[in-house]
């Protein structure tokens, strides 16, 4: 028996509406016990949610979804209450203390509409990633993969992969055959060929850096107004400025979307050496890592003194005696001067970093299979020996089947018999 | 005495080697045919073995069956077919004298223990409660037996094409077996129809030789049997010609005569097999396709045309015939035909063979929509097997995708069903780098021991071939110096180390001989022993690889699904799952993974169903 599971399936509260999603057989249990009388099925209606002891939690508009025919295949429910955290958190608890419920894994709802046939392998993790989506972009990438644009591509390698294979099962099986198809050596260009595919799509960003944004952290000595730069940037008092150096000790971050990019701001300790303060030390550690993983870097330090490739920004230009000499960019969070650029250069920076909107990324497992596939050809277009070389097909056709859930000896016969004029 | 354990019905391939195996079991065992002389009979070419089916005949020698000394016995020419490529695909294959075999395969049959044949026409099944209880002959005398074993390959409802005559039966001159075949029909079983062809006969004295290419017989001694000791009949060539552009325009004159293409046939015919005119149709742009002339035999004139498989009418095939080189004066002695006949879906097959609609009864051979005597003998063997070890209650051998090409044949029958003639081919084995015809015996000759289905003859041979090659394997675990090597003249690196002579072999510039001054003499008296030896060491890496494979695959295999196992109940499976699914009820979940269309979402509904109920 499968659980009933639910989770807030809107983005972190606060917000607006908060929308909380109820799937398994107890779905409509769960419901009717915050309502009391259930709605009619598929029809919005508004409720009074009430919790075990008769308090209101909120007033909400709530789905009851019964049958197969939902996202996950099995009996669901959602509620659109307000968004708030009290209220949010309240509706939470309520749904905890129903015998059978348990809050859902990360994924799981996905998951059961995979189980529960309703989308196929490489959907259910295009729709993972488009859950997570916060941004236009990431929505997009993921909707290519989901809408079928990655299997696609899939699909014309695939069916390049079954061609040439056709060719070296024809000499393996149809030897006497006089239809002998190519030689060894177009054998190997072509198998090279599909390689230089595959490894063209692995050098792609992966669906990862997509999710979590373009990584640009702000770097520079104590005091040079990393965090002022911070705030301005995401647009809010997340970091505690003040005057005295060496303030912010930890790294804060900030996932943002400027123009539907997303990106994740990581304010710095600074860069002091020599500081007694352990706490501080530590924050000094951190930053370190930070700008080791970052995909850009904004130095506001000493010209010249920042990681290799970092951004020399010109901070607080509305003051006299800025120093720098060759800068990317002079910005003033006081006055708003230089932040547009910036900002613009973010975005256009970024822009060639991640998959254009509606190229499919890949995640973690496609990219293994892919380069599983990539490897088996390049042993393959090195062999000599052809039952070799098939073996190598044969298992680069493996990684394929994986990517799409198909299996494909019987589709490379049908190439086969389809191209080739065999048997006596 | 007209009581059995086991009834077998028909006398060709596969029933020949369902009977045999089934009394070496220890079971008594009836053959029934027609006519006891036809039993062995070859009804199409002569021939005996190729890629993917040598494999098959290999793996039933290696369980002491018939098909590979009867082929030795018959052999009029040996060719090892992709000899210049991996020995994993080469395909020994043999032609042979039909009466040498059928003379091998009737002496053989008296040799298998508690054998009874029978003529006569099977008529009837015997069903008691649902069960085959026996068979019913024409003449009214009723057989018993607990296994009745089909075996009648194309006589079910099997009708014959040339040009515009239509004749019913499975051979020329032969009925077909209605009565049977009615019964089963109504019995509810899935049944369609095939089809299949054969070339013109040709009298060997009207060809000219002289006038074409030579293929002669192989000069090494190898055999198709572990236990021939050496090749026994005279060895005649064989000749090769070419259809060309006066030969098509002949054809496609007269496509509209053929049944083939006319529409009188609609049953599929095997792809890789196709008839001539469905070369011209199908491939127009091919200015010529090759023709084999196979002798039929010692004693006699009979030429197999290898490659014009054809139903066209007789006149046009004298005129095709005519358009080649060498044939401008060929007489016809039998004209070509296609035929067409009935055959059971064996997706309603057990992995046994055995029907599920009817327990005790078997099926084996074209009954089953394959083509070919390599793959009826091998499931003659499957079938004759488990319905001995079922009626004797022992265990018969366990047969996986991974250890034979018998079993990668049976698991595609009862799973995915046909939709031409089945033929084996290498490349429906995933395992075939460890499937090799050579080393059939090491695979499985050990396992059809522990099953009782292997002659004393046998068992003490491979006793004997098992120290053998324990002996050249210790001396491949030995360690030779790369520089010793490289003083030997061996091209290798001096700075390469000291590696075992198994793994030197897989550099490309070592081979046997390159380490001969390192290894006993023990290699040079047994060829075809070492030649596996050192196959096993040169693929070693690459069989290694698939190990990880293999372990998911023996995993999921181990999550069986009950034959009872309600598809229907499982949530979420779409009913294009449910359906294919119930057709080829697979035993496994690595099973329905190969049920052709299955999803992985279906497979993990799957998964996760069948552990609740197992919860």
């Amino acid at each position: 028996m499968y659980d009933t599971i639910f989770a807030l399936s809107s983005g972190a509260p606060p917000a607006a509406i908060a929308v909380i999603r109820i799937s398994g057989p107890r779905a409509g249990a769960a419901l009717r016990s915050l309502v009391r009388t259930l709605p009619p099925p598929r029809s919005p209606k508004v409720r009074t949610l009430r919790g075990e002891d008769g308090g209101v939690l909120d007033r909400a508009l709530v789905l009851w979804l019964p049958g197969q025919g939902n996202a996950t295949g099995e009996d669901s429910a959602e509620i659109h209450a307000h968004g708030g955290r009290a209220v949010v958190a309240a509706i939470l608890a309520a749904l905890a203390a129903v015998p059978g419920l348990r809050q859902a894994e990360p994924g799981e709802f996905t998951r059961r509409a995979f189980a529960n046939g309703r989308i196929d392998l490489a959907e259910a993790e295009g729709l993972a990633d488009l859950l997570a989506a916060e941004t236009e972009l990431q929505r997009s990438a993921a909707a290519a993969m989901a809408g079928g644009a990655f299997s696609r591509t899939v699909e014309e390698w695939r069916a390049q992969l079954l061609a040439i294979s056709a060719h070296v099962e024809t000499a393996l099986d149809f030897s006497d055959d006089d239809d002998t198809g190519q030689g060894a050596e177009a054998i190997s260009a072509a198998i090279s060929g599909l390689r230089e595919a595959l490894e063209l799509q692995l050098v792609r960003p992966a669906a990862e850096t997509l999710r979590e944004g373009i990584r640009v952290v702000l770097a520079g000595p104590p005091n040079t107004g990393k965090s002022t730069l911070f705030n301005v940037l995401v647009e809010n008092e997340a970091a505690i400025t003040a005057p005295e150096a060496g303030t912010t000790r930890d790294v804060l971050m900030r996932p943002i979307a400027l123009d539907g990019v997303p990106f994740t701001v990581f304010d710095t300790a600074g860069l002091r050496m020599g500081s007694t303060d352990a706490i501080e030390r530590i924050g000094i550690e951190r930053a370190g890592q930070a700008v080791a993983a970052a995909d850009i870097v904004l130095w506001l330090g000493e010209e010249g003194a920042g990681p290799p490739g970092a951004w020399e920004i010109a901070p607080k230009s509305d003051r006299l005696g800025s120093t720098k000499q060759a800068h990317r960019h002079a910005v003033s969070a006081k006055t708003g001067a230089g932040l547009d650029a910036l900002r613009g250069d973010l975005v256009a920076t970024a822009r060639t970093m991640l998959p254009r909107p509606g190229e499919a990324a890949l995640g973690q497992r496609q990219r293994g299979l892919l380069r599983d596939a990539a490897r088996a050809l390049g042993e393959g277009a090195s062999m000599i020996d052809p039952l070799l070389v098939a073996e190598a097909l044969r298992r680069a056709r493996v990684a394929f089947d994986g990517l799409l859930g198909r299996t494909t000896t019987e589709d490379m016969l049908d190439t086969l018999f389809g191209r080739f004029c065999i048997g006596k | 005495m007209h009581s059995f354990d086991i009834i077998v019905v028909g006398g060709g391939h596969a029933g020949c080697e369902a009977a045999a195996v089934a009394a070496r079991m220890g079971a008594r065992v009836a053959l029934v045919s027609f006519d006891l002389a036809t039993i062995g009979a070859m009804s199409c070419n002569p021939a005996i073995g190729g890629l993917g089916k040598g494999h098959l005949v290999r793996e039933v020698d290696a369980f002491d069956g018939l098909i590979g000394r009867a082929a030795d016995a018959a052999a009029i020419h040996y060719r090892m077919l992709n000899r210049s490529k991996g020995s994993a695909v080469q395909g020994p294959r043999v032609q042979a004298d039909r009466t040498l075999f059928r003379a091998a395969i009737q002496r053989m049959l008296g040799q298998q223990g508690d054998l009874t044949l029978i003529a006569g026409e099977a008529a009837e099944l015997v069903l008691e409660g649902g069960h085959v209880a026996g068979l019913d002959l024409a003449d009214g005398t009723r057989l018993r037996a607990q296994a009745l074993i089909l075996c009648t390959g194309t006589f079910l409802g099997g009708t014959l094409f040339r040009g515009e005559e239509r004749l019913t039966g499975g051979r020329i001159g032969e009925d077909a077996a209605n009565r049977m075949a009615q019964q089963l029909r109504s019995a509810g079983l899935p049944m369609a129809r095939l089809k299949t062809g054969t070339p013109p006969r040709l009298d060997g004295r009207t060809i000219d030789w002289a006038a074409l290419a030579e293929q002669p017989s192989d000069a090494e001694p190898w055999t198709m049997s572990a236990l021939t000791g050496a090749r026994c009949n005279p060895q005649l060539a064989c000749a090769i010609t070419r259809t060309n552009a006066r030969s098509h325009d002949v054809i496609r004159a007269n496509l509209h005569r053929s049944p083939l293409l006319s529409g009188a046939i609609d049953a599929r015919g095997p792809r890789y097999c196709p008839s001539i005119e469905d070369k011209i149709h199908r491939f127009g742009d091919r200015d010529g396709h090759q023709v084999f002339l196979e002798p039929e035999g010692l004693g006699t004139h009979l030429v197999y045309p290898n490659g014009i498989s054809t139903s066209l009418p007789g006149d046009v095939q004298a005129a095709m015939i005519r358009t080649m080189a060498g044939l401008e004066r060929a007489e016809i002695a039998v004209p070509g035909y296609a035929v067409e006949y009935d055959h059971i879906d064996p997706r309603a097959l057990r992995p046994t063979l055995e029907l599920r609609a009817i327990p005790g009864l078997y099926c084996a051979g074209q009954i089953n929509g394959t083509t070919g005597y390599e793959e009826a003998a091998a499931q003659g063997l499957v079938g004759g097997m488990h319905a001995a070890a079922s009626v004797l209650g022992v265990a018969p051998a366990p047969l996986d995708r991974a250890n034979s090409y018998i079993a990668v044949m049976v698991d595609d029958l009862t799973l995915q069903g046909v939709s031409e003639p089945y033929r084996m081919l290498t490349a429906r084995a995933e395992y075939r780098l460890r499937l090799r015809a050579n080393n059939a015996g090491t695979r499985l000759t050990s396992l059809a021991i522990a099953a009782g289905a292997v002659g004393r003859d046998r068992a003490e041979w491979f006793v004997r071939r098992s120290d053998r090659r324990a002996e050249l394997d210790a001396e491949l675990d030995r360690p030779i110096g790369a520089a010793e090597l490289a003083d030997a003249g061996v091209a290798v690196r001096r700075d390469s180390g000291r590696l075992s002579a198994g793994e030197w072999l897989r550099f490309n510039s070592v081979d046997l001989a390159a380490l001969r001054p390192w290894l006993s003499d023990a290699w040079k008296t047994d060829a075809d022993l070492s030649e596996e030896v050192v196959e096993d060491a040169v693929y070693a890496p690459y069989v290694a690889r698939q190990e990880a494979e293999l372990r998911t695959l023996r995993a999921s295999e181990g999550m069986a699904l009950a034959e009872s196992f309600a598809f229907s109940a499982v949530p979420g499976l779409s009913n294009e799952m449910i359906e294919r699914l119930s057709a080829a009820r697979p035993s496994s979940l690595a099973a329905a993974g190969r049920v052709p269309g299955i999803t992985p979402a279906a497979l993990s509904a799957l998964l996760v169903h069948a552990r609740r109920i197992a919860a």
